[in-house]
């Protein structure tokens, strides 16, 4: 691996001046001669009737260029799963959450759109409210949508091996519970749209998203316009996590208000809004019965869940799926039986967030794990160790995982953590307020399908040489979201073409570039980074084609290496090509004369011989998983795992939890960034930090949320974050480019169970619902004492 | 009724007309152009929108234009020289302490006021200084360590 010359280094990202002087662009930092401004009027109530929508006063208001509502947009349904459309444009019959579109507004200034919707007059008949998930789907329970029968959005019932032949086979069996809230994903940039149409009919949208294609699609769609004249351009995108991965309706209002007015438009959330269009983290309600063996290897799982997923589907048939198909690993387990259902209710609708579906189900399984080590008196890292997969094997719902660094993970983080001197080994707790804590998990490596059924490929990279020579520039429609893709793919292009990173240019985020299905699943790595490397190699193969055929040697003696062309067989005299070069380049300065031939020579003949360059990679993963229904969710070319080992203090007296640190190991296959890597770990420890000890959406009864603001709606800031130790396993994937696979997950999965067995550690109290405040933690340690008092 | 205010921001004077609600964020984005300052949620939670004003650390968010009537303002576009990151930066570069980068602005300007007040802070000290401004990517690990390689870099 050390033959590298950029991959696996800790390369500065490629855009990271840009950031830190200011001048990266944002899609809030872009302007448009003669731009409106937009503004939307959402709905006050949770669930009601519209009778009626007078715009005419806002109509009337001087600055006003357009009024919108369903009347304009028309009622075309979309969503993220095809057979579960359920949204439209802005709300016609009903509204079913605090928050829900009704109208928007362009007007010359942003305090004229905002005081245009004021005046907008909506008639409600008020309709009674469903908060509770769990209850959701009782009889009698008022409906959301005709379409969701009971509430229901989807449901999943699978059993995958014998369940009762392993509860026969069970030492022990234990059941326990685990619910958590709703979350934000809090990204700092709000969401950002700005929409603009050409005389042609052709309609460009700047947006703060994460998947240009698939908002490419839900815009053709959704307003009727072809494909081919919709532009989705991304941006700089300040952070998504999931939420910004689904087309929006203030994205949809904008370009309809766009075409309306023939102006470009923009429109900002505010940060209420992003919180009541949430889209991020649905709420869980897991029972998990599990049985092991007197040996401690695992005999059974069956796992109950309820996901309360607000108003409308959103991602929500694949988040209820991946709660259950994640459980599959990283442990080996036969007999595996899952119901999940995800229920529709009267709050903003939950979507993907990152570790997407599996975070809760994996804290409820592994704290499960931690307990039924308890009772064996064995160690909980023992534990696991007895039960890990190695590579090559296969899960009882069929995923294979080729490449598997759990043991090497697992084993690095209890050994750097020096887990044998804090852990007693007889399996008992510390107790007296310090604690410490171990878990896994593991996470796909890019979905194995795209979301509409398709073959398409999921992506494909187009990379141009500079006719002049020299340069090359990477094109991609993938999105950067900040998780740092562009520096992977720019990395890989100079790595192949012997190239500078200074010398590689990467255009992305843009549907005009090339077909990508964005940044969701941690797939661009691994899916992008194949079409980049073999878009690469064919940029290469045509120049050293091009070259060789002028000197009449074959082609496969030259390499491009460190700016050069080398010859295998022995030097070659280049002059003949180079006097070409520099009759082209009089007046020029620095012009080559060493006896290598540079790249940009090299290039520069190349165009001459052939006309410009181009080179081209695909990637569309094979035909994976099982037969049975929903096999397609959890499907991926490759797995990651990660362990981690939480150190934590408890005041007894007050409940406070202070993390004192975290150690992290994960398996990402190969490291193409060292720091981008260790960058993930951290950001994905402090997210799921943030989501065991303090994030949650409060709603009051009448479905507000009462917290729609990041003072109250808490998120780890620097003096929450302990020191965190990020160690990177490297197990080679067969099936990613240079064997890497996805970082950007896999990581937040151990988290929460991490803290959670920690806390116990510490404690000696074990609490079922999250996240754990000091409150939560002192009632459980009240209760604990006045049982035994 | 707009006022004429004086300002400067970056070592460049500016007379501007200002609504006497106009907020300081929203001269220093839409008036000047300066968008390297950001707005992540308007109402003083985040810390995105952070400035030197006078040299003080100051949400530019829940500052009005007119209370920086007579003011020296420094934003993140004044921190390169000639073109060159200035130590901090560059650390923030070569350590990985930016991601996504929306926080990097305001990150790095409660710095430099911390690294002016305080050329050698403590880990704990850093860690206080920047606990107003939010990073959702980096988990302030790599934050922490630029911040410390840019002090330990002014000892040579
Ligand atoms: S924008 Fe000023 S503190 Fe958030
Ligand atoms: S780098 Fe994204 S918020 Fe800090």
């Amino acid at each position: 691996m050390s033959d590298y010359r950029i991959l696996n280094t800790r390369a500065p990202r490629v855009d990271a001046v840009d950031k830190a002087t200011g001048k990266a662009i944002y899609t809030d930092d872009l302007r448009r001669p003669g731009m409106l401004y937009a503004a939307i009027l959402h709905s006050p109530l949770a669930h009601a009737r519209i009778l009626n929508i007078d715009t005419s006063r806002a109509e009337q208001l001087p600055g006003v260029k357009a009024v919108v509502t369903y009347r304009e947009a028309g009622t075309t349904p979309y969503g993220v799963s095809p057979a579960r459309y359920d949204e439209t444009i802005f709300c016609h019959d009903k509204v079913r959450y605090v928050g829900d579109e009704i109208a928007a507004v362009a007007a010359v200034d942003q305090d004229t759109a905002l005081e245009a919707v004021r005046l907008i007059k909506v008639d409600f008949e008020e309709l009674p409210i469903v908060l509770d998930g769990r209850t959701a789907m009782d009889e009698g329970q008022p409906l959301l949508h005709e379409m969701h029968k009971n509430n229901m959005c989807a449901k999943v019932n699978w059993h995958f091996g014998d369940i009762e032949k392993g509860r026969k086979e069970s030492h022990i069996i234990r059941t326990d519970h685990l619910s958590s809230k709703m979350q934000d994903a809090a990204f700092m940039e709000p969401q950002s749209i700005l929409a603009e149409t050409e005389s042609n009919g052709n309609l460009t949208m700047w947006s703060s998203t994460q998947a240009p294609h698939y908002v490419q699609r839900t815009l053709a769609m959704a307003l009727n316009i072809p494909l081919h004249k919709v532009r989705v351009i991304k941006p700089a995108v300040g952070g998504g996590f999931g939420p910004k991965a689904s087309c929006s309706s203030a994205e949809l209002a904008v370009c309809l208000l766009a075409m309306k007015t023939g102006q470009p438009v923009k429109l900002t959330f505010d940060r209420e809004q992003v919180f009541l269009h949430s889209r991020a983290r649905h709420q869980f309600f897991h029972t998990m019965t599990t049985g092991v063996k007197k040996d401690g290897s695992l005999s059974f799982l069956e796992h109950k869940c309820i996901l309360d997923g607000g108003a409308y589907a959103s991602f929500g048939i694949a988040t209820v799926y991946y709660s259950g198909s994640l459980l599959g690993g990283p442990y080996r387990l036969k007999n595996m039986k899952y119901d999940g259902y995800r229920v529709v209710t009267n709050k903003p609708a939950c979507g993907a967030q990152r570790g997407h579906g599996a975070v809760i189900a994996r804290a409820l399984f592994e704290v499960q794990l931690d307990r039924i080590a308890e009772e064996l008196g064995m160690d909980p890292i023992e534990l696991r160790l007895k039960n890990v997969m190695e590579a090559g094997e296969t899960t009882c719902n069929e995923l294979y995982v080729s490449s598997f660094g759990m043991r090497e993970a697992l084993e690095a983080v209890r050994d750097s953590a020096a887990w044998k001197n804090k852990r007693s080994s007889s399996g008992k707790i510390r107790g007296g307020g310090k604690g410490i804590g171990a878990a896994c998990g593991f996470f796909v490596s890019g979905a194995g399908y795209s979301i509409y059924r398709s073959r398409t490929y999921h992506c494909t990279v187009v990379t141009k040489v500079d006719e002049v020579g020299g340069g090359v520039t990477v094109n991609s429609g993938s999105a950067d979201i900040g998780q740092g893709s562009d520096t992977v793919l720019a990395m890989i292009t100079a790595e192949e073409l012997g190239l500078s990173l200074d010398d590689v240019q990467v255009a992305s985020g843009d549907s005009k570039l090339s077909v990508d299905l964005g940044a969701y699943s941690s797939r661009t790595t691994l899916m992008t980074g194949h079409a980049c490397r073999e878009a690469a190699q064919d940029a290469k193969r045509q120049i050293l084609e091009a070259i060789a055929g002028k000197m009449s040697v074959a082609p496969e003696t030259l390499d491009l290496k460190d700016g050069f062309v080398v010859s295998l067989a022995g030097e070659i005299d280049f002059s003949e090509l180079r006097k070409e070069y520099l009759q082209e380049h009089k007046g020029f300065v620095d012009l080559p004369d060493g006896p290598q031939l540079t790249f940009a020579e090299a290039s520069r003949v190349a165009f001459l011989e052939l006309g410009t360059i181009v080179g081209t990679g695909k990637y569309r993963p094979p035909p994976l998983g099982g037969s049975f229904k929903g096999a397609a969710v959890g499907t991926s070319p490759a797995f990651g795992c990660s362990a981690q080992v939480a150190e934590v203090s408890v005041d007894l007296e007050t409940g406070e939890i202070t993390m004192d640190k975290i150690t992290g190991a994960h398996d990402c296959g190969f490291a193409i960034n060292v720091t981008q890597v260790e960058g993930q770990m951290h950001g994905s420890i402090m997210m799921g930090m943030g989501e065991a000890l303090m994030e949650e959406i409060i709603y009051d009864k009448k479905g507000r949320i009462v917290n729609a603001n990041l003072a109250e709606y808490k998120i780890p800031t620097a003096l929450d974050v302990p020191p965190l130790d990020a160690i990177i396993v490297e197990s080679n994937e067969p099936h990613g480019p240079y064997g890497a696979k996805e970082v950007g997950e896999g990581a937040i999965m151990p988290v929460i169970p991490t803290i959670l067995n920690a806390i116990y550690d510490a404690t000696g109290v074990r609490i079922d619902e999250l996240p754990v405040t000091p409150e939560r933690l002192m009632a459980a340690m009240k209760a604990k004492k006045d049982k035994k008092g | 009724m707009k006022k004429i205010i004086s300002l400067t921001v970056n070592g460049v004077s500016h007379e501007v007309a200002v609504e006497p609600r106009r907020t300081l964020l929203e001269l220093i984005r839409e008036d000047l152009g300066l968008t390297g300052t950001k707005k992540g949620c308007g109402i003083g939670d985040c810390g995105t929108c952070t400035v030197l004003l006078d040299g003080v650390a100051t949400f530019s968010c829940l500052t009005l234009a007119i209370q920086a009537d007579g003011c020296t303002v420094e934003t993140v576009e004044s921190l390169a020289e000639n073109g060159q990151l200035n130590r901090l930066q560059q650390a923030f570069v070569d350590q990985g302490a930016i991601q996504c980068g929306y926080c990097t602005p305001g990150m790095l300007m409660t710095t430099t006021e911390l690294l002016r007040r305080n050329p050698h802070p403590e880990e704990s000290e850093i860690r206080r200084a920047i606990s107003g401004n939010l990073c959702r990517c980096t988990g302030y690990q790599k934050i922490v360590e630029a911040i410390q390689t840019a002090t330990e870099d002014s000892d040579e």
